[in-house]
């Protein structure tokens, strides 16, 4: 037993497989995430109160995932805590060692007396995931437009058909496994779009997405019926994407069009499609709030950056470890291969331990994969071509593309978040989680080659993850002291 | 036409299904135990319930947390992501306007009291 | 002074604002900033034109200059252009009023004696009755001992107000030059005649210093340091919510804060909505040089204060903050004036929380030096020769 405190932030394949091994190095954890149940969005199952009796149907990989999920639950050394948000990250003062003071809050989501708790662990391992990134088109804010997380996330997750007339569109092969899930839950998919066209494919894979997307972790869990399903029943069309969606107050139609290589519209392929649920996905944004407030560096370009982390999955900030899809989107098979590396140096294991030459192994073939899915799914550079004037780029402050463009084009030497301030894109609830990458790369291009001003001592260059509160807490519940770290959470609710 | 529940009858996963009601802006709405409060509404036909600063409706958009659309108020707290927040029977909800505020239907539930002078003659 | 150059270092509001006063003179201007323009301390403040936190003094009089000059210029920059006007949107210019609420019957007394030299000085300061202050607050907290309404007290964005006047003094002879970062003097006979910086050299007869938590830096790197140091401020930011806070709302406390010279953590209830509908919270004070790490306990503390004076506030969700530095000088007063020991350099800042209320008085303050000509008032106290500047004093601070 090495005694080592160890923090685990996010239950998905990363964050459990860092559990594990942390514990296997002797190490103490104390396993956190959101969510009520244990394995993220990839192992999303229905909840327990519908008594599943074959939970197994839809999971990739069950009798593996179960084993799992009872050793941490069983394990003497391991603290699970559900439905608990890291809302802040405390970095200790200059020269002191160590991670950063973790900040909690146990309770329902979004609750009002949840317990605030603060732990001050000997590593922390950040294993965050990732969200969809949906790019803006007209009408995208209209209600039945979902991203294709969140139209397998209700499948899975509830057993609720978002719609009745499907299309899903965008780019990655995520979008297979999401029409899978809504034709097992009962919806019609009229098309699912891959927005590149066959050829961009090809060179970053082989003919058959549906083969690909096996290996991309993500996407596994369904893939054993997705090929004869998707092959038999649904239309896959590469090159075309969703341009448009239209309806009174809810989606009823969407306008789709052929696109070029660099996704620039071909006019006049446009076609219209009754739907009455659209399900995009152009890629995933990493969950970066919590390595930027820990102080760890990124890597990447604006717009798509990832954690950067050395041979040991250690971040630039001391004692914290990272694993997963904030390092890079490479798939649940590559998540757990970093996720046990991390888990096992955060834990204090000897790096000459016999199992971390293969973990190593499977980590680069993932991140292999991971270059290959970004070669074979760029986002085209002129997608922006479908933008009009009064298209949304922020959905919580309604900003327009026009709108965007004047403050960006019109003010004087205005540093981003001056333009933010002055636009307010990226200042409502969402704290620009949806738009903060659309909006840093919007604004670059109308600045043309942007000036890279220098940080002012103190001033964090203010990019698009920078948000000093991770989740939202309630002015009360900021208020009340911290109970000790042993304390449980009160139970709420009927 | 719209969003619904898979039946139970059908529902690989064997599930079981235990009643529950919620009232939304005083009106009852039944759904089952383990459903979020957004799978509720969903699953009642209802695909939108927010409305954003110019008044557009909004429902749910990313189904786990980051977009913030989903907002309503449950038992009085305002601004709960109904795609996180799991439904429990009786739960009160009410709609959200783009400022917190709640749309017609009872407000006994709301923390801001109606009030008569308050500069724009309209709090709620 | 026409063709005369000036750079204006810092384009921030007092920079913004004196490279204005500066271009309307006739003087071609330069203003560069290592960062972008009002997007340092600028950006991370709350916007407050107050008269109703300031003693009878010196700063009091600068207040109510710049006060009386707001409303004048917001009108001239409207007027001069179609984007002149709707720069001036933008600012969201609100004389709202404050309210000062005492929650002791000693901070009631302290509250009373204030505002009555405050009256004695000029300032409008009414007090509330409690059912007059529910009126005007309906969710204010009824436990409270004295209330005072200061109508004068306003608000505005304040980094689209720092891009007004600068998109302004730029329709005159102005340039802006962003990443372009201070390295050193050229001087000749002793005088300043040009700035080494990143993107070259840049000369001129007149150099203002307004730089802001940064301007003892600058001044350091020209050879003339002066001592004005950073003190961190958070604020809290909700949700957006339904009307609340009506006014700018603030405990008494607040007054005895601003002019501390405690180096610790203080803190007061600053209340106030903006019009996007959120809830900004202050503030609190520290002396932590440029530390821009999040302190829980600090932002804990700044909730428990608003919560005193708000208590309907305990279910809003908090979805930001941000911290800024604010500029001061040992002495609490800012400095408007010529270096004494380099020719040809200006200093104009260290107005800690209040710079973007004292930006425009202190640009006309300076433009009036700078031409020789009588000021509006008295300058002296903000000369840059004072010991405190020149960091001749010691502070039981440094201590």
């Amino acid at each position: 037993m090495t005694g080592r405190q160890v923090a685990v932030v996010g239950a998905g394949p990363a964050g459990l497989a860092a559990a594990r091994a942390a514990l296997g190095a002797g190490a103490e954890v104390t396993l956190i995430d959101a969510a009520r149940q244990l394995g993220g969005q990839y192992h999303r199952t229905p909840p327990e109160e519908y008594a599943a009796s074959r939970p197994e149907a839809l999971q990739h990989g069950w009798p593996a995932f179960a084993k799992l999920r009872r050793e941490l639950l069983g394990h003497p050394r391991c603290a699970w805590w559900p439905e608990t948000s890291v809302w802040a990250l405390e970095r200790r003062d200059p020269g002191q060692q160590g991670p950063p003071r973790v900040h909690l809050l146990r309770g329902p989501a979004d609750g009002s007396h949840r317990v605030r708790q603060i732990l001050e662990p000997d590593a922390l391992v950040l294993a965050c995931g990732a969200h969809d990134r949906v790019l803006p088109f007209p009408g995208w804010e209209l209600p039945g437009v979902f991203t294709a997380g969140a139209a397998q996330t209700l499948a899975k997750g509830e057993r609720l058909m978002v719609g009745e007339q499907v299309v899903v569109a965008g780019s990655g092969p995520f979008l297979l496994p999401v029409a899978a899930s809504l034709v097992e839950a009962g919806s019609r998919v009229l098309a699912v779009l891959e927005a590149n066209p066959a050829a961009v494919l090809a060179r970053g894979w082989s003919r058959k997405p549906w083969q690909l997307a096996a290996q991309l972790g993500k996407a596994g869990e369904l893939i054993d019926f997705t090929g004869q399903l998707v092959r038999g029943r649904v239309p896959f069309r590469t090159g075309r994407t969703v341009i448009e969606a239209r309806g009174a107050g809810r989606v009823e139609e969407v306008v789709t069009a052929r696109l070029r290589p660099d996704w620039s519209v071909v006019r006049g392929s446009e076609r219209t499609l009754a739907v009455d649920a659209v399900c995009v996905s152009h890629g995933f944004s990493p969950q970066l709030e919590l390595p930027v407030a820990a102080g760890c560096a990124l890597r990447g370009t604006p717009g798509a950056q990832f954690v950067q982390t050395d041979a040991r999955q250690r971040t630039t900030a001391d004692g914290v470890w990272a694993a997963g899809e904030i390092t890079g989107i490479a798939g649940a098979p590559a998540a757990r291969a970093e996720g046990a590396v991390a888990g096992w140096y955060a834990g204090g294991g000897s790096p000459a331990a016999r199992a971390l030459p293969a973990l190593r192994r499977s980590r680069d073939q993932g991140r292999d994969f991971a270059a290959r899915l970004a070669r074979a799914h760029p986002i085209g550079a002129a997608w922006p071509g479908w933008l009009g004037p009064r298209t949304l780029v922020c959905r919580c402050e309604e900003t327009d593309y026009a709108t965007l463009c004047r403050a960006v084009q019109e003010q004087p030497g205005a540093a981003a978040r001056t333009a933010k301030l002055a636009t307010r894109a990226g200042l409502g609830p969402c704290q620009a989680r949806v738009c903060g990458p659309t909006v840093t790369e919007l604004a670059a291009r109308l600045r043309g080659a942007a000036p890279d001003a220098v940080p002012a001592d103190g001033l964090p260059a203010a990019g698009p993850h920078h948000r000093p509160f991770a989740q939202p807490i309630r002015l009360g519940e900021l208020a009340r002291p911290p109970e000790p770290p042993d304390a449980a959470p009160e139970h709420h609710g009927a | 036409m719209t969003a619904r529940l898979i039946p139970a009858a059908c529902d690989a996963t064997g599930r079981r299904e235990q009643p529950l009601r919620i009232t939304v802006n005083g009106e009852p709405l039944d759904g089952i135990a383990g459903q979020s409060i957004a799978g509720v509404l969903l699953a009642a036909g209802r695909p939108s319930w927010r409305t954003g600063p110019s008044g557009a409706q909004r429902g749910l958009f990313c189904g786990i947390g980051a977009c913030f659309d989903c907002l309503v108020t449950i038992n009085g707290d305002r601004d709960v992501r109904a795609c996180l927040r799991r439904a429990h029977d009786g739960d009160t909800v009410h709609t959200q306007r783009r400022d917190g505020a709640h749309h017609s239907g009872d407000q006994d539930a709301s923390t801001v009291p109606r009030d008569s002078d308050s500069p724009d003659g309209s709090v709620l | 002074m026409c063709g005369t150059r000036a750079v204006v270092v810092g384009a921030g509001i007092v920079g913004a604002a004196c490279a204005r006063e500066l271009a309307l003179a006739g003087f071609a201007v330069t203003v560069v900033d290592r960062g972008g323009a009002a997007s340092a301390t600028t950006a991370h403040g709350e916007g407050n034109i107050l008269l109703s936190d300031k003693g009878p003094g010196p700063e009091l009089e600068l207040a109510k200059l710049s006060r009386q000059l707001w409303p004048q210029v917001l009108a001239e920059i409207a007027d001069r252009s179609a984007s002149g006007a709707e720069s001036v949107r933008a600012v969201e210019w609100e004389p709202k009023g404050g309210i000062v609420v005492a929650t002791t019957a000693g901070g009631a007394r302290a509250l009373a004696r204030f505002a009555a030299g405050q009256r004695a000085a000029g300032v409008r300061a009414e007090h509330l009755d409690a059912g007059q202050l529910a009126a005007i607050e309906p969710l204010l907290t009824r436990d409270h001992q004295a209330a005072v309404y200061y109508p004068d007290d306003a608000q505005v964005q304040p980094a689209a107000a720092a891009t007004a006047l600068l998109a302004d003094a730029l329709t005159f002879r102005c340039e802006l030059r962003t990443g372009c970062d201070v390295l050193g003097a050229v001087t000749r006979g002793g005088r300043l005649i040009g700035l080494r910086t990143s993107t070259g050299l840049l000369e001129a007869e007149l150099f203002v210093n307004a730089a802001g938590p940064w301007a003892g830096e600058v001044a350091a790197r020209l050879g003339a340091p002066i001592d004005v140091r950073p003190r961190r401020g958070d604020v809290l930011v909700t949700t957006p919510l339904p009307p609340t806070v009506f006014h700018k709302v603030y405990d008494a406390d607040y007054v005895g804060a601003v002019s501390s010279d405690d180096g610790g953590l203080q803190t007061s209830a600053v209340v106030e909505s903006t019009r996007a509908g959120s809830v900004l919270l202050g503030s609190s004070r520290r002396r932590v040089g440029f530390d821009d790490r999040l302190r829980p306990e600090v932002l804990a503390a700044v909730a428990t204060k608003a919560l005193r004076l708000f208590p309907v506030l305990a279910t809003a969700s908090v979805m930001r903050a941000y911290g800024g530095f604010r500029p001061y000088v040992p002495d609490h007063l800012p400095v408007v004036g010529a270096d004494p020991r380099l020719a040809g350099l200006w200093h104009a800042g260290g107005h800690e929380g209040a710079g973007i209320g004292l930006s425009l008085g202190t640009a006309q303050l300076l433009r009036a030096l700078v031409l020789g000509r009588p000021a509006p008032i008295d300058t002296a106290p903000f000369q840059a020769d004072r010991p405190a500047v020149l960091g001749q004093t010691s502070t039981q601070e440094d201590s």
